[in-house]
């Protein structure tokens, strides 16, 4: 692992340790995140797909008898009948946050509690198919809904999981390791300093013990020359 | 108060019309395409497309896949069903967790 490239000195290696505690911190946060994302999207992701395919199915059903409503009747009829519907759905949108996504909630109403108002059209010109086809498609309209609402939540989910994901290896593998590895670095060369330094003031230590011994092995001569030296002229 | 939209072929479509949702009709892409743009644009929370219009414009749909309106949800058209809808799903499984564990479900 590259280890970062910094000045090897006491205070960018305190300046890394606190990198490194906020590095692990964020980390530890992010998985976290990531584990309860991950439980949550689960439940919903299978719910979502049981709804999917009660859905498809039952609009399957629903298409095959408006297949035969629009094969019974003529196009220009069935347009009529259906031109203007009596009943109307308006959507309330509300928001709800789970681990900081923001996903749809929602809340829908007709205009009308009526169930029989779902049908605008008489019955004397048109077929029951269309009637089945009709009532087919009222009965899963609260499961459409709420088919939306779990999609859309699952894959809000799954793009944070996997923007969570990355963020969370990114600092496990790539962060992490390189500041461990500068503080290690900027510790060892500050230890080999300190070791240069001490062994350099031992050795000038020694070379000015050695300097003042032989300054002192001069004087001695000196003083000793001096003394032979009267003892010479007393003779 | 938002909107629900339907975006199909006629005989697809024509059947929401009943339930008040608001139905476009649309044959070809281009159709849809623009219809979605216009519907995003105005209040519609939720629009629902064929998925034999949906195949066909894979990259405006990706274009609102993260924002919270509108949710393109995918239904099967008069033809049946193509199964991009469930495959969506399994894509957004594998996209989270790394593989498909539910396939087997």
């Amino acid at each position: 692992m590259a280890r970062l490239n910094v000045n090897p000195t006491r205070m960018e290696q305190t300046r890394l340790k606190r990198r490194l505690a906020t590095a692990k911190r964020g980390h530890k946060l992010l998985k976290d995140k990531r584990d309860e994302l991950m439980r949550q999207f689960l439940e919903i992701v299978r719910h979502n797909l049981e709804l999917r395919k009660k859905v498809e199915k039952a609009l399957q059903k629903a298409h095959r008898s408006f297949t035969i409503a629009s094969a019974v009747m003529s196009p220009e009829m069935l347009e009529e009948a259906l031109m203007y519907p009596k009943q109307s759905v308006s959507l309330e949108l509300c928001t709800k946050n789970i681990m900081s996504v923001n996903v749809p909630v929602y809340q829908f109403k007709m205009k009308s509690d009526d169930p029989a108002e779902i049908f605008p059209y008489g019955f004397a010109t048109t077929s029951g198919e269309l009637d089945d086809a009709v009532l087919a498609l009222s009965q899963t309209l609260q499961d459409l809904l709420e088919l939306a609402q779990s999609e859309k939540t699952a894959q809000m989910l799954a793009q944070e999981i996997e923007k969570t994901r990355r963020r969370v290896n990114a600092l496990e593998y790539v962060m992490i390791p390189q500041l461990e590895e500068t503080i290690k670095y900027i510790r060892m060369k500050l230890e080999e300093n300190e070791r240069g330094n001490t062994s350099r003031l031992m050795k000038v230590k020694d070379m000015m013990l050695e300097e003042q011994r032989q300054k002192n092995i001069r004087q001695d001569q000196e003083i000793y020359e001096a003394h032979c030296l009267s003892f010479e002229a007393k003779k | 108060m938002y909107k629900i939209a339907v975006i199909g072929d006629r005989d697809s479509a024509l059947g929401f019309k009943a339930l008040g949702l608001e139905t476009v009709f649309a044959d070809t892409a281009e159709e849809a395409r623009a219809a979605i743009h216009r519907l995003a644009a105005e209040d519609c929370a939720v629009i629902y497309l064929t998925e034999q219009l949906a195949q066909e414009i894979p990259c405006d749909i990706d274009r609102y896949a993260n924002a919270v309106r509108p949710a393109i949800i995918l239904i099967p058209g008069k033809t049946g069903s193509l199964g991009i809808g469930i495959e969506n799903v399994n894509k957004a499984v594998e996209k989270a967790v790394g593989s498909n564990i539910l396939k087997n479900e």
